[in-house]
């Protein structure tokens, strides 16, 4: 045998634990209406701000968000990227766009797609509308929306987006 | 509420220890790679493994390695055995989080000499899988980190009106940086701003360049209390104010391009260490910036520059070494030249005490008296910073 | 040196498996029970908040940044975490006390291991290159440890019945806990042996839960005008992960964390240990010094209810309520973390 040795580098120890995950109370409520095709945020008692999806708290004050507000299918572009990688174990072709959504009447924005338009055409303070699959298609997942495209309205002024109406 | 005087003892941090950053350290475990961090640093102190009273080690998410609680298995590796061993968590601000920890230890009274590590072994794992492991009943959408800070660089972008070549200018002048250190990563001594203009764009508008790398590495310290440091041999780095902040990742109205948890954090180690204005009287600093346009956002965060002009300085040249600006940025080359996460920001803390002890070598700011450290984490709302200076505070 | 003490201390049922109920919403309540339990309306009333969870046991990285979600850090809080049992994020904010960089802090531990199987997640707790790859789960560890201690003649298996009987029937008391009723040693020992020499009773439920605890120094607790219970100790120690250098039997580290901690400058009327396992309260009993004259896990213990990453804090927040309750002047509570009794705290606790 010779006096050096290969240096090992690497072993493979692989890792499989399964998890049985639960969504949360707050969340299986928005969850089980999303399987509905509606979007409803959860509004806390404190500060009335509304937030969509929900966490179960308002983290600013620290309370449970109880009430639940019924959303349109209308958001603003809060602020958006151009991505040109792709997503692991996503369909989605790059460059496509993901944008900061503040839907109409929540506080607190969401992920999602922008597409049917020009990359190039996306800016903050669009106004987008969700475009829902089949109905045959929806499950418990923020999937149920395909993605998010313009709306023919005019842009809604940067400082108003995600406001309280009388704030 | 208490007022935040050192009701305590004085702290100084008298030996750094670093491993090299790179890819992948195939040759070494990763309990192998914390004590060379761990040996350096004791080295550096003057010091025996028989010397230390505690440990404190921070690394970020336990996933980027498949080790649950790592601390227990490094326990043989880092001399703990019989003694206290802690171990911290604050997701990308670990590594400054771990140093503070550490120095409370000291400032406490309670310990006298303390070892503080942190580290990453992302080859060891998937990084990127720990990071977008999909969750169940959220929208599979997070192409990683720059996906998740790209929107809030371009609202910045937007209110500052800043030329959209500015974090080209810091990418380059962080590796230009970098190359003056031999332990970064990334050694690109001859990058040009053409090369990063042109590098393909990720997240719009952040391109390949001006992203940071993922790296394996540690960083160890030393951290002693005011009559052991004023026994050292080599010039101490005095600690003279720590803080740390955490605000909620989403909440109505949150400002994201400026948080308010990064302005309230920097006020308040600002207070400790008598700073009214960072500009003037910081003379170098460390400070998290894992995409180039992190260092005009900053800039603006933590008080050097009003907001809105963060980019301008950075444009001057104020943050850059080699062309001489008066308050360097990064001089190790920062996260964007070396990213062993865990270890980020502890590098941070670590390379502005090696600043003001005068141990810099080539990428040594002259005159260096004054040095601020600083990381953040998770949805830029951990903070973690620290202020240490070579001169004793009264 | 400042004097701190624990003012409040509240703690979720012990439940295995809280259902839908995510972290947010386990920690919500104990947070703002242990807040207003000292009087103080929300987190803004005190100066550091620190907490200690697992990532693993949810299976998510970043768990505990769901935690800051349930706290109201708005304005932000001046805040820590760490990656252990909630003990030792007691003990962090007790050195942030100390060194006057805080007067009062809320501590907070959570746990919902229900999701995943416990004893194989906790099994990658191991070196990564030598045990872990055997997927070595906890259990076996922990049945390895008592057959050491059989062996050697430090307990036997009837004395590990005792201890199981006790907390079954101490746990009665307890309306938090799990596990409780009224069983004889030969009943117990008549079960059959589930991974030898451990029966099923000798091991710890899986459970999920949540607590908090708010402390702060002596002199914050008088102008709070509040009761409270003074750490007149705290001390954690660590030893070797490699089992066969350690005699599995004894605890060394819990016997240095105590000595260190002053656990023998008095009597202790009460004490409650971090043993999920029972001969690991025979083994850490024995290193903390006590006779039969203290009283050993009234609340039932680990065996009755385990919030993996707050047992330890649950553990003295159940002697330092006693203490403020008058049930007894002295006590001691006893944290571990890491497989078979790998790192120990000790902390001694006093009546004003």
């Amino acid at each position: 045998m010779s006096e050096e040795k290969e240096m090992i580098t690497g072993m493979e120890a692989p890792m499989y634990l399964t998890y049985n995950f639960t969504a949360g109370g707050a969340t299986t409520r928005f969850l089980a209406e999303l399987r509905n095709g509606k979007l409803v945020g959860q509004e806390c008692p404190k500060c009335q701000h509304v937030y969509i999806p929900p966490r179960g708290s308002c983290a600013a004050c620290g309370v449970p968000t109880v009430r639940e507000v019924e959303l349109t299918n209308k958001a603003t572009v809060q602020s958006f990227t151009i991505v040109y990688i792709p997503i692991p174990n996503n369909p989605i072709k790059p460059p496509y766009v993901i944008a900061n959504l503040m839907a109409d009447g929540a506080h607190q924005s969401f992920l999602h797609l922008i597409s049917d338009v020009d990359n190039a055409d996306v800016r903050i303070g669009m106004r987008v509308e969700a475009i829902w699959k089949a109905e045959e298609e929806w499950t418990h997942a923020m999937e149920n929306i395909q993605y998010f495209r313009p709306l023919d309205e005019p842009d809604m002024p940067i400082d108003e987006i995600g406001r309280l109406k009388n704030a | 509420m208490s007022d935040n005087n050192k009701a305590g003892v004085l702290a100084a941090v008298v030996g750094v220890g670093q491993t090299k950053y790179q890819t992948k350290r195939g040759d070494v475990s990763i309990a192998g790679m914390v004590r060379e961090a761990a040996v350096n640093a004791l080295a550096d102190a003057e010091l025996t493994w028989d010397d230390i009273d505690a440990v404190v080690i921070g690394k970020a998410p336990d996933m980027f390695e498949g080790i649950v609680m790592p601390e227990l298995y490094l326990a043989d590796a880092l001399g703990c055995n019989g003694k206290p061993m802690m171990r911290v968590h604050t997701a990308g601000s670990v590594g400054g989080s771990t140093a503070i920890v550490a120095a409370t230890h000291v400032e406490s009274g309670v310990y006298d000499r303390v070892l503080t590590v942190s580290f990453e072994k992302q080859s060891e794992s998937n990084a990127m899988w720990a990071l977008s492991n999909p969750q169940p009943f959220s929208p599979h959408l997070n192409a990683g980190a720059g996906g998740y800070f790209a929107p809030i660089i371009r609202e910045y972008i937007r209110r500052s009106g800043a030329p959209l070549d500015v974090g080209i200018r810091v990418a380059t002048k962080d590796r230009i940086h970098g190359s003056k250190n031999p332990l970064a990563h990334l050694q690109l001594p001859d990058i040009t701003e053409e090369q990063v203009a042109e590098s393909p764009m990720l997240w719009d508008p952040l391109r390949f360049l001006e992203a940071c790398p993922s790296s394996d590495g540690a960083c160890a310290m030393v951290i002693v209390n005011e009559e052991l440091a004023d026994k050292a041999t080599k010039q101490p780095a005095w600690i003279r104010g720590t803080a740390m902040r955490s605000e909620p990742t989403m909440y109505a109205g949150r400002e994201e391009v400026n948080p308010q948890a990064g302005r309230d954090c920097a006020a308040d180690v600002y207070k400790q260490a008598g700073i009214t204005n960072p500009r003037e009287q910081i003379d170098c600093a460390e400070i998290y910036v894992p995409f180039s346009w992190y260092e005009p956002m900053w800039l603006e965060n933590l008080g050097f520059a009003e907001e809105g002009e963060g980019w301008k300085l950075t444009m001057e040249g104020v943050t850059s070494l080699h062309e001489g600006g008066d308050t360097p940025w990064n001089p190790s080359g920062g996260v964007l030249s070396s990213n062993p996460i865990g270890a980020s920001g502890m590098i941070r803390f670590a390379e502005a005490a090696q600043q003001v002890r005068g141990e810099c070598g080539d990428h040594q700011v002259p005159n260096a008296k004054t040095a601020m450290g600083h990381a953040y984490g998770g949805g830029a709302q951990f903070y973690a910073m620290w202020i240490v200076s070579s001169e004793k505070p009264e | 040196m400042r004097d701190i003490a624990i003012v409040s201390f509240a703690q979720s049922p012990i439940l295995r498996d809280a259902g839908a109920q995510n972290e947010v919403e386990l920690i919500m309540p104990v947070v703002s029970a242990a807040l207003n339990a000292a009087g103080l309306e929300d987190v803004q009333g005190v100066d550091f908040t620190c907490s200690g969870s697992c990532d693993y046991l949810q299976g998510a990285s970043f768990a505990f940044v769901a935690g800051v979600d349930a706290l109201g850090a708005v304005p932000p809080i001046k805040e820590s975490h760490v990656e252990m049992d909630a003990a030792w994020a007691l003990y962090e904010s007790y050195l942030k006390i100390k060194a006057g960089q805080a007067d009062s802090a809320l501590i907070y531990g959570f746990a919902k291991s229900s999701p995943g199987d416990l004893p194989f997640v906790l099994s990658q707790q191991l070196d990564p290159y030598y045990y872990a790859p055997l997927w070595a789960d906890s259990v076996s560890l922990a049945a390895m440890q008592a057959r050491a201690g059989i062996d050697s003649g430090e307990f036997t298996a009837e004395q590990m019945a005792e201890v199981v009987q006790a907390s079954r029937s101490n746990a009665k008391n307890n309306e938090n806990t799990q596990l409780k009723g009224d069983y004889s040693v030969e009943q117990l020992l008549a079960e059959p042996e589930y991974i030898a020499p451990l029966r099923k009773h000798d091991c710890p439920p899986v459970s999920d839960g949540a607590s908090a605890m708010v402390i702060c120094t002596v002199e914050k607790a008088k102008e709070w005008g509040l009761p409270y219970a003074v750490i007149s100790g705290i001390e954690h120690r660590i030893e070797s992960h490699n089992f066969g250098a350690r005699d599995l039997a004894v605890s060394e580290s819990v016997v240095l964390a105590a000595e260190k901690a002053g656990v023998s400058q008095g009597p202790i009327d009460i004490a409650e240990i971090h043993a999920p396992f029972s001969h690991q309260e025979l083994i850490v009993k024995k290193a903390l010094g006590l006779d039969d004259t203290t009283k050993v896990n009234l609340s039932g213990g680990p065996l009755a209810g385990n919030l993996m990453m707050c047992a330890g804090l649950d553990r003295i927040g159940e002697v330092a309520m006693r203490i403020i309750k008058g049930e007894a002047k002295r006590g001691v509570a006893h944290a571990t973390s890491g497989p078979c009794l790998q790192h120990n705290m000790v902390t001694v606790l006093e009546a004003s």
